[in-house]
């Protein structure tokens, strides 16, 4: 495992950088459609409403891989030509708003609604109120769930290795296949992957026991 | 809007629909063996038996944080290697146990601390030993409250079964991709018809378990 690791050294350090760099585009993007998504569930108008859990009810309910497989293959024969990295980095920030909407909008409900009461009578418009007194209570609440998004977020990643995106998965298969080391070379990126999985999700259960402490 | 009409003729759609029963095949078995381990490691777990616990809570954490595509991966290229023969279906279903019955014990785990210890005094001061206690007061209560949270989990595990294409499991996506590589105007429609399938699955789950924590909210 240690000479494989010493021989492909660069393969898998240029995998792991982009599965960071797909994560954190893709997190960057969900976040704003999501809160984007979110605000129009919790809007007056029923339209939108509908609009929103519409979008939300369909990416939560197809299978990412779907997802980013028509992504990969209908959108470049029919619209534009994108590379798989681009095209699964799309498919993954569009899966994952859909859930971050979810949690946003349960991080709105939790803020109450004489928040919302109190800044109108204080003179603020609605998205005054929304800007500067809900969702940052809102982001608040939400953190640790967004932050088990993430975490999530960086084990899908792993579909990029379907649309030739060379993160960490794609170059482990093939490193497997070129060298007839399937097993420890599927444990390398594992560890990779759990460099980057493990501390976020303690952290998280960290946050979740304080913000419990915080309430009592 | 031919290649729609010629895309979904009878032999096509039934070819999809042995592979939308090998779906629901894959997410029934899993589903039921992960539910029960989910539940043994998850109590066992929230037991805090000495030592025990510890090292399986850690090994069950380590399987959370990685991508079930790469337990799909050892698994399948795994299992051989230990004498063990398995078909794309038996790999397909370890790796979904092993992950999921993992994330349905840490959704267990917390069904059970959010129950309130009084309960479990009462029972034990009853003169109920703490197996009793567990199976007969504690795990009732628990499990009604994590009904929603299960379901959404069983959401994924169906949506996470198309994973196994890259293990050759003739389900849905495989047979998709079969169809439209012989013909490439049948790409679009059968995307669309596999997505309304999926979405048939996974939506009336996850309303019956937006329902159910609407109910006992």
């Amino acid at each position: 495992m240690f000479t494989l690791f010493a021989n492909n050294w660069s393969t898998y350090l240029s995998g792991f950088g982009h599965t960071i760099a797909g994560s954190v585009l893709a997190l960057i993007a969900s976040l704003i459609l999501g809160t984007v998504f979110a605000l129009l569930e919790v809007s007056e108008s029923r339209a939108l409403r509908g609009l929103a859990s519409t979008y939300i009810e369909i990416f939560r309910n197809i299978p990412l891989l779907v997802v980013t497989m028509v992504f990969y293959l209908v959108i470049p024969m029919y619209v534009v030509k994108i590379n798989g990295f681009t095209a699964g980095t799309i498919g993954l920030s569009l899966y994952t708003s859909a859930f971050i909407a979810e949690t946003i909008r349960s991080g709105i409900n939790a803020v109450g609604d004489g928040q919302m009461e109190g800044a109108r009578s204080n003179g603020m418009t609605y998205v005054e109120a929304m800007r500067y007194v809900i969702l940052p209570q809102a982001f608040r609440f939400s953190l640790p769930a967004l932050g088990n998004q993430f975490v999530n977020l960086i084990k899908n990643s792993s579909v990029l290795s379907f649309v030739a995106g060379f993160d960490l998965m794609y170059q482990a298969d093939s490193i497997a296949f070129s060298t007839y080391q399937v097993i420890p070379s599927y444990l390398i990126v594992g560890i990779f992957y759990l460099i980057l999985t493990m501390p976020l999700s303690y952290y998280m259960k960290h946050l979740e026991k304080g913000g419990r402490k915080q309430d009592v | 809007m031919s290649s729609f009409v010629q895309a979904y003729q009878w032999v096509n759609l039934r070819f999809l629909l042995q592979g939308f029963w090998l779906t629901i095949e894959v997410s029934l078995i899993s589903i039921t063996i992960s539910f029960i381990l989910g539940l043994i490691l998850g109590t066992l777990r929230f037991s805090r038996i000495r030592y025990v616990s510890a090292i399986e809570g850690f090994v069950i954490d380590l399987i959370r944080n990685l991508p079930l595509l790469l337990i799909i991966f050892f698994t399948y290229f795994g299992l051989p290697q230990f004498g063990i023969r398995v078909s794309p279906f038996g790999a397909a279903v370890s790796a979904l146990v092993i992950f999921e019955s993992a994330m349905i014990s840490e959704i267990v785990r917390g069904g059970l601390a959010a129950i309130d210890p009084g309960q479990m005094e009462g029972a034990r001061s009853n003169g109920m030993s703490y197996m009793q206690a567990m199976v007969h007061v504690i795990i009732p209560q628990a499990l009604t409250k994590m009904i929603p949270a299960l379901l959404s989990q069983f959401v994924s595990l169906v949506k996470d079964t198309s994973l196994a294409t890259i293990i050759l499991l003739p389900e849905l996506l495989y047979r998709a991709q079969i169809i439209y590589s012989q013909n490439s105007t049948y790409m679009i429609p059968m995307y669309l018809m596999i997505s309304i399938l999926y979405f048939a699955i996974c939506f009336t789950l996850s309303q019956l378990a937006k329902r159910l924590a609407r109910r006992l909210a």
